[in-house]
């Protein structure tokens, strides 16, 4: 069984799934049957400064959306940081920590924008024996009215500002937590780089309005008939977050900032996934939430035999698949491929023939006995017949080799050449 | 002692009341709202859907599939009732598993088929518990129409020609309206006097008069009838029962199945109706399972089908005949009835397989279950059965020619009988 040891900038944990800083991370009690369960560290829900803790809503904080089994797809809150008193936080992450030193234990902070707060709130957690300090520049709902989480997160200069307080007055590692509720997500890793975080993690919550009441008009989670918006989270996110995080690992600017990827990541297959795109490790939350601590077994034994398979050790997978993120001029427009329908695997549902014939290139011919055959003459590759067949693998894309003819522009397929090589680019010159 | 399965005999009250009560009522239970939902969800709307082309009545079912799994069941009944009045039967005793989903992909693909019919009793079942009529009928023409027969034909077609404006009088020989839905459907496919609330909740579109115990030929001729109205349809369905013509055929036990499935049909207490120790029927179709089964429900200790022919020929489909075995029904393929056995009442009935070789078995009721015949004064025939139309008399369901003998099939031909009915008397066509 593959080595799961993880060393996520210097702070060591047993395998490299951390509970995120969030409801299930709140107090000793979750915390510990986490470990328990086998988590590899956690992040303890965001504390703030010291004082008359927050208030909580005491109607839904939760939304969601489902799929026909009521299978969770999407989650959002509008919880705020821990509503208790800052000390009894502190003395349960340091008897929590002691008592599991093999774990990672990061505190989320999250003080008003002067040097003092955070000076402040620093000099407390000391002597807590964490291991590190997440900034939650991230939350986008209630905090950031008060300007702090995501009113931090959406302003490079603050990130950087805070950063550098938080590394000016504290020994502990630095990771800057991102929301991503903001135009270009390389801007704020920049910002936290240049204020000397360690590392960056995200994607914190989406705001979002998860659905509408139709009886009362009024959005969901409703209080007293009022709605706000919440941060989303849970497997619908996972593509926005990998994008964010891939866009951080292969910007040279942060190319060698280590990030906590966080997301949606349900599976060892999605953690993998973060893992490959530069994700150090990845932060859980919306799963634990939906299944209970167990579920880290399975993303432990899932990722082990992934590893063995493969061949690989944990560190090789982190950022493998980096460098085939590209930019979509650079991609090779002579790559030609063609849809091919297996018959021997097609149930003849006929979803590709009306995908393709309603919304596409009218490039599926339907028999009258229900036979669908690809129009390689039409085919332009979208590989939308393949993502709504419910047959997997049924429907594949063939590439057309080097030499051979794409019945379709009557062409032969050529070398590698991309858009900034193409003469309908305007931008490019000749060659003269 | 009381009675047990193992009572000589024809005798009542061979299980207790509740249990035959339960017998009765466990099969297939309706879906929950969030069964459907799943239900509904394994469809993959597919283009220009099979299940679809299979439906005799081609009712939209990806539509209306989809539409339940969006929360929508009334919407979804209407999407099936536009086509199928009868929908709420048809959920029921349609055999779906040679019809739509014997072609659903997912029943290609994976032998499991999307469950068509029982979404389509989900949705039918939730329109039809408020009580409402989703249709509206037209302004009055001023055209009258006859339909003799209540049962599954005549109705869609009373029911189509109503919504059209016509005025129309439903003539049956019977006590109540419902046809084969009333007397013929097994008794635990149709439970809780359903066929009796759904043609309650079908006459709700206004401008039909049912006329029950009146025959034709008895209490009216079709000339009466062709004189005193616009258009006649007939759905008169099979009322005779074919007789094996076999020595000891008329000892006491010896009984049309037809008769047993609906005597049973109109039994509040099932327990207090005698079956026999050891029932035999002979028959391979619907009826045959159905006597069968509910013969088993009653707790006859041993029942026995024989079928003639080999089980591929058997018209009840494989799934009732697999039902049938499961519920203790043991069927015999390949074999034939020589004569039925007995001094003043049945004994036993003497089988002879194909190969000549022969078996008795023990047997102190048996059931004649090889089929229906029309009966009744001359009407234009096309071989065995009814012309779909002579002049301004049409015909549909079991006594027409064309199409198989169900529920389904009479629904659509009634249907169909009235569209063309309309455009005759709105001078649409001749």
């Amino acid at each position: 069984m593959a080595n799961l040891a993880s060393n996520f900038i210097g702070i060591k944990s047993p395998n490299p799934f951390w509970l995120a800083s969030a409801p299930p991370t709140d107090k000793a009690y979750n915390v510990e049957r986490a470990f328990e369960a086998g988590w590899g560290g956690v992040v303890w829900k965001t504390l703030g400064s010291e004082g008359p803790p927050v208030v909580n809503v005491s109607g839904p904080r939760y939304g969601a959306i489902w799929g026909a089994d009521r299978r969770l797809l999407g989650l959002n809150n509008i919880e705020l940081i821990t509503d208790r008193p800052l000390q009894i936080n502190l003395d349960e992450i340091k008897a929590v920590k002691r008592k599991w030193r093999d774990r990672a234990m990061v505190i989320s902070l999250m003080v008003p924008c002067d040097e003092e707060s955070w000076k402040d709130i620093l000099h407390r957690i000391e002597d807590t024996e964490a291991d590190g300090v997440e900034l939650n520049f991230g939350c986008p709902h209630g905090m950031a009215e008060r300007g702090m989480g995501s009113a931090v997160g959406q302003v490079p200069e603050y990130i950087e500002m805070v950063t550098r307080w938080v590394k000016k007055h504290s020994r502990m590692p630095c990771i800057v937590k991102l929301t991503p509720n903001i135009n270009d997500i390389r801007k704020p890793a920049e910002a936290a780089h240049a204020g000397g975080a360690d590392a960056v993690s995200l994607i914190n919550t989406i705001n979002s309005i998860t659905s509408v009441n139709l009886d009362s008009f009024a959005p969901e989670p409703m209080i007293d008939g009022k709605g706000t918006h919440g941060g989303y989270c849970g497997p619908a996110v996972k593509p926005i977050a990998l994008n964010m995080v891939a866009e951080i690992a292969r910007n040279p600017a942060t190319r060698n900032l280590p990030i906590s990827g966080i997301g949606g990541v349900t599976t060892w297959r999605d953690a993998a996934e973060f893992l490959a795109l530069g994700a150090g490790n990845v932060q859980v939350c919306t799963a634990a939430m939906t299944y209970g601590f167990k579920i880290v077994s399975e993303m432990i034994s899932g990722l082990s035999e992934y590893l063995d398979d493969k061949g690989m050790d944990l560190s090789d997978l982190v950022g493998r698949a980096t460098p085939n993120v590209t930019d979509w001029q650079f991609l090779n427009l002579n790559y030609v491929t063609k849809a091919v329908i297996n018959q021997d695997d097609c149930i003849k549902c006929g979803r590709c023939f009306a995908a393709c014939e309603d919304t596409s290139h009218q490039a599926i011919a339907m028999s009258a006995d229900r036979t669908f055959t690809v129009k390689d003459e039409e085919c332009v590759a979208c590989n939308l017949c393949v993502n709504v067949c419910p047959v997997q693998d049924c429907i594949t894309m063939v590439e057309v080799p080097k030499g051979g003819v794409d019945q379709r522009t009557g062409r032969k397929v050529g070398e590698y050449a991309n858009w900034t090589m193409h003469p309908n680019n305007p931008s490019v010159t000749a060659a003269e | 002692m009381p009675n047990s399965p193992q009572t000589p005999g024809i005798v009542a009250q061979r299980l207790p009341s509740e249990r035959v009560a339960q017998n009765f009522a466990a099969y297939q239970p309706a879906y929950a709202a969030h069964e459907a939902r799943v239900a509904a969800d394994r469809c993959y709307f597919c283009h220009d859907a099979p299940c679809m082309t299979a439906c005799p009545t081609a009712i939209d079912i990806p539509l209306f599939i989809r539409q339940i799994a969006t929360g929508t069941p009334d919407a979804a009944a209407k999407t099936i009732f536009a086509q199928n009045i009868m929908g709420g039967m048809c959920a029921r005793v349609c055999p779906t598993e040679t019809l739509c989903e014997e072609v659903c992909v997912r029943e290609v693909a994976e032998g499991k088929p999307v469950e068509i019919g029982r979404l389509q009793r989900y949705a039918t079942d939730s329109l039809m518990a408020k009580g409402v009529h989703p249709f509206t009928r037209a302004a009055n023409t001023g055209k009258r129409v006859a339909v003799v027969g209540a049962g599954p034909a005549g109705l869609a077609c009373a029911h189509r020609l109503a919504l059209h404006g016509h005025a129309v009088t439903v003539y049956d020989r019977r006590p109540k309206a419902g046809g084969l839905n009333e007397y013929g459907i097994a008794a635990y496919k149709s439970t809780d006097d359903f066929a009796a609330r759904e043609v309650e909740w079908l006459l709700k579109i206004g401008g039909i008069t049912i006329e029950t115990g009146k025959d034709l030929g008895r209490d009216m001729t079709l000339a009466s009838l062709d004189a005193a109205f616009d258009a006649v349809f007939l759905g008169i369905g099979l009322g005779g029962v074919n007789a094996l013509g076999l020595v000891g055929e008329d000892l006491a036990g010896v009984a049309n199945a037809v008769d047993f499935i609906a005597t049973l049909r109109q039994a509040d207490d099932k327990a207090a109706l005698e079956v026999g120790r050891d029932v035999v029927v002979i028959g391979g179709g619907m009826t045959a399972v159905d006597a069968a089964v509910q013969a088993k429900l009653l707790g006859a200790q041993t029942v026995t089908m024989v079928y003639r022919r080999g089980k591929e020929k058997m018209s009840a489909s494989v799934y009732e005949q697999e039902h049938a075995t499961a519920c203790g029904v043991t069927i015999v393929y390949g074999a034939a009835p020589v004569k039925i056995l007995g001094a003043s009442k049945v004994e036993g009935v003497e089988f002879a397989y194909e190969s000549g070789e022969t078996f008795t078995q023990r047997a102190d009721q048996v059931f004649k279950a090889i089929g229906q015949t029309l009966v009744g004064e001359p009407i234009a025939r096309d071989g065995k059965k009814l012309s779909s139309r002579v002049g301004k008399v049409w015909a549909g369901g079991d006594c027409a020619a064309g199409g198989e003998d169900l529920t389904v099939t009479a629904v659509a031909q009634g249907r169909d009988a009235a569209e063309e009915i309309h455009s005759v008397l709105t001078g649409a066509v001749r």
